[in-house]
């Protein structure tokens, strides 16, 4: 008998994200240049992209993006075996890659537009939640298959080598406009890379990049076990992907509640607020105290039509936001934003306060210092 | 039938006769009556037959001429039948009784808390200075709802769940409960103004709240509804911050409670509603308590009494199906899960109960933390443990194995003057603690025994701090059931599966 606990992952890493707010559509090359002028916070053993506003044409159907690993042809049998019991396949084909990426090894990587094809018992499930469970079963159950993104109009892009090898093997900057890009370059130092293993995480169109170490992965993993979450990724940032899942897809709580949550406010701070938010900061302190996520961490989290940026409670890890008429950037560094525009006004956010970018949220929505 | 008793002495008193100024102090000190002067002589003679080691002699010994030591004789060394079964037979062999005693078990048995070892941040992640950052050890213990369902209100944020009561203490360290009766008045008191100073809480045991404390200590006080009922009434229930039903105890599961007619003062009596002189006598089970649907009834029933505004919290020692006992209890509506260990003290209990019956609380506590996840209602409680916390690192564990708090009883009386004689079952305590003969009660004035208590919390607050910060924490939720800062050493596979916790260098 083997105890099943899971290895955490150890990682620093270089988050971007961008979004035009007018939900324009533009190509790979913003992203690509910025997280490429951050090569020194990432060691070449994971890099990926979300974006979102790819698939127009089959903007009403879930877009799997899947990985075979070892190129395993008994797996991708058994996938779509599995999607044709359960699902309504419109289409399918494999993800267009250049052979002459600097890349190793690469697996098989083929795309799936899907509609829920529910039974019985099952009908009582959202469409979401019906996905959801499939998702999970393909990552546990099915030998070398993972399901990188299973959003709409959106997917991921990642695996093992830097980001600008990713780009350049999947095309990146030829084949997809979108309107909000988020990136991610990896230093892992326990664990080999493994294409799995990169960001950006992805459960249906809520992505996460995520740079850092989470010290209370035990306390937020058991507790999204109790939720139906259970960790197979071996990495922190899986933590709160399904965290950002529970709280804002299936609980509706508005981000700007999540990063209270997540960072919550020192109860210094909370001593001496008014009688209401301090009332509301100690119900979510006592509700939601095991999804505090401890210890260092920046993510930039997007689902359609909202991104933003979080870092920790004391700032353990850097996190930089910039806009450009309706462009809207976050990045561990303001170096990469200003190699890729000069920008209007770059700020520095306080460790806790979310950087939210929303679609045509231009006008005072913004959170500013 | 009388005998020559064939016992040997436990301690023995040495006497340094040129330091010894013959003050008499250690014969007023040694309620057992082991120092007496010999005036023929001008000497102390020492019985060391009646010594009982509790060491007040010593440390009251102005002169430092003194030292109480376990007496260095013995029998033929044989590992099977050491000395304590030899004297244990020739006990009973001279009274024909149970054996008495008191305090937790002490026979060797793996104690789990020293195969743990905590974890701390290198590089990867950074520590914090506890000196220098806010480190947060504030605690919630209550019922949680599955979520919170909010509103906006224009800029306003309205919460629309409705929220259980809830108890905020600042460190993760209560007072276990210890009965007025049991301890002193003036340990009693001791207790509840440490608690009342801290910001934590006091459990009255199952000897009710003397009247004259209620009003000042009803934010800090737990009380306590046991077998025996004491002193339970609705002012005494809703004088209190919690109420606790006490099921078991750790020192002696599955066996109630007595406390002897004369111990039963005035102040006792009245305290605990029973004739003064009599004996208050605590069943081994409720009597109105005979399954898991009756405790429900007394769980409502109780909330009916304080308007579903106190937390309640049931009590019950460690046994061999522990986590399913305790899932049980929270599906019966209890807000708070309190299991006392193995090792957890008492006043008085018969030895084979207290050295023979129950199971480790790091066990126990891991097992129930991990079966009410698995049954996805751990947040519908909180679970307290008790039973043996011997220092911060104790506690740090058991809130990393899964424990929203801790019940700190042997600790707190250790601060107070005990030095863990097991005598309190014979009332004469010389340190002023179990005990209900004034003289010696007196000893313990409660406001320097406050002060050694909030000293204690306080260190160990500071303590719990320093391994939050090695580990790059800042709040104590944060390590609550994180196991992946835990390690085993020197353990069986079994034995980290139960615990959910990986070996050294795994």
């Amino acid at each position: 008998m083997r105890r099943k606990i899971p290895d955490k992952e150890i990682q620093a890493c270089a988050l971007f994200g961008v979004m035009d707010r007018s939900g324009r559509r533009f190509g790979g090359d913003i992203a690509i240049t910025a997280i490429k002028n951050m090569k020194v916070r990432g060691n070449g053993l994971g890099g990926g992209f979300a974006v979102y506003g790819i698939y127009p044409e089959y903007k009403n159907y879930y877009a799997l993006h899947i990985m075979f690993q070892n190129a395993s042809r008994e797996a991708k049998a058994e996938v779509e075996d599995f999607l044709q019991d359960n699902f309504d396949v419109v289409n399918a084909e494999e993800i267009p890659t250049n052979p002459e990426a600097n890349v190793i090894d690469p697996p098989l990587f083929w795309r799936y537009f899907v509609a829920p094809q529910k039974k019985g018992e099952e009908k009582k499930l959202s469409d979401d939640d019906y996905v959801v469970k499939k998702v999970m079963y393909i990552n546990t159950c099915i030998e070398d298959a993972f399901v990188f993104s299973s959003g709409k109009d959106m997917g991921v892009f990642k695996g093992v080598g830097f980001p600008e090898d990713i780009a350049d093997f999947f095309m990146l900057d030829e084949l997809y406009k979108g309107y909000i890009w988020t990136a991610h370059s990896r230093f892992p130092t326990n664990t080999p890379g493994w294409w799995g293993g990169a960001h950006p995480f992805c459960i249906l169109d809520w992505t996460v990049v995520h740079n850092g170490e989470i010290s209370s992965y035990g306390t937020n993993r058991r507790f999204l076990e109790m939720y139906g979450y259970y960790c197979t990724l071996f990495t922190d940032t899986e933590v709160i992907a399904y965290a950002v899942d529970l709280l804002m897809r299936r609980q509706r709580l508005p981000i700007e509640i999540v990063a209270e949550i997540f960072a919550s406010p020192m109860w210094d701070q909370v001593d001496h607020m008014d009688e209401k938010k301090k009332n509301l900061c100690m119900a979510l302190r006592m509700v939601y105290a095991p999804l505090l996520i401890n210890g260092p961490f920046t993510i930039v989290v997007a689902h359609h039509g909202e991104m933003f940026g979080l870092t920790d409670r004391i700032r353990l890890r850097p996190i930089t936001a910039g806009e450009k008429g309706d462009l809207l950037f976050v990045s561990s560094e303001e170096a990469a934003i200003r190699a890729v525009c000069e920008p209007d006004r770059v700020w520095t956010p306080h460790g806790g306060e979310p950087v939210i970018g929303r679609l045509n949220s231009r006008e005072g929505e913004l959170n500013e210092v | 039938m009388k005998f020559k008793t064939h016992l040997l002495p436990e301690f023995i008193v040495k006497r340094d006769e040129d330091r010894c100024t013959r003050c008499k102090v250690c014969v007023k000190q040694c309620p057992f009556g082991v120092h007496s002067y010999d005036e023929e002589n001008d000497r102390i003679i020492s019985r060391e037959e009646l010594c009982v080691g509790c060491q007040r002699c010593v440390v009251y010994c102005p002169e430092n001429a003194l030292i109480v030591e376990p007496y260095p004789g013995g029998y033929r060394p044989n590992e099977y039948w050491t000395g304590e079964y030899i004297r244990d037979i020739k006990k009973q062999s001279e009274s024909g009784g149970v054996i008495l005693t008191s305090t937790g078990a002490q026979r060797r048995l793996k104690i789990y808390w020293d195969h743990i070892l905590l974890n701390a941040s290198q590089v990867t992640n950074p520590s914090i200075d506890p000196l220098r950052e806010p480190m947060e050890l504030r605690t919630f213990l209550g019922r949680k709802p599955d979520a919170l369902e909010i509103e906006y209100e224009g800029e306003d944020v309205k919460i629309k769940t409705e929220l259980y009561p809830n108890l905020l203490i600042e460190t993760p360290i209560l007072f276990a409960g210890m009965s007025y009766g049991a301890i002193s008045y003036n340990a009693f008191k001791s207790l509840a103004m440490a608690a009342k100073e801290f910001g934590t809480l006091f459990n009255t045991g199952e000897g009710g709240l003397p009247r004259e404390m209620r009003e000042e200590f009803k934010d800090c006080t737990i009380v306590q509804c046991a077998s025996g009922r004491f002193g339970v009434d609705p002012e005494y229930l809703n004088s209190a911050a919690a109420i606790e039903i006490k099921i078991g105890q750790g020192a002696k599961p599955g066996i109630g409670g007595h406390l002897p007619g004369e111990k039963v003062s005035a102040d006792i009596s009245a305290t605990r509603m029973i004739p003064e002189g009599t004996d208050a006598l605590s069943p081994a089970p409720h009597h109105d308590i005979y399954s898991i649907e009756d405790l429900s009834m007394l769980i409502y029933a109780l909330k009916e009494a304080t308007n579903y505004e106190k937390p309640v919290c049931v009590k019950i020692a460690a046994v061999h199906n522990v986590a399913a006992i305790a899932s049980g209890i929270v599906r019966a509506g209890a807000d708070i899960v309190a299991i006392d260990g193995f090792r957890g003290g008492t006043g008085a209990t018969p030895k084979i109960m207290r050295e023979h019956v129950g199971i480790p609380v790091e066990l126990a506590l891991a097992a129930v933390d991990q079966r009410l996840r698995e049954e996805r209602i751990r947040h519908k409680c909180s679970i307290i443990v008790g039973g043996g916390i011997r220092c911060a690192a104790d506690v740090a564990k058991a809130v990393a194995l899964g424990a929203d708090a801790v019940y700190i009883g042997t600790a707190a009386l250790i601060a107070l003057g005990c030095t863990m004689c097991q005598r309190c079952h014979t009332g004469k305590c010389a340190w002023g603690i179990c005990t209900q003969d004034p003289k010696l009660s007196k000893r313990l004035n409660p406001k320097v025994g406050a002060q050694r208590l909030v000293n204690l919390l306080r260190g160990w607050s500071l303590e719990l701090k320093d391994v939050l910060g090695g580990m790059g924490i800042n709040a104590i939720e944060s390590l609550r059931g994180n196991r992946d800062h835990l390690r085993g050493v020197g353990l069986e596979e079994w034995e980290l599966e139960v615990l959910g916790i990986k070996g050294a260098g795994e």
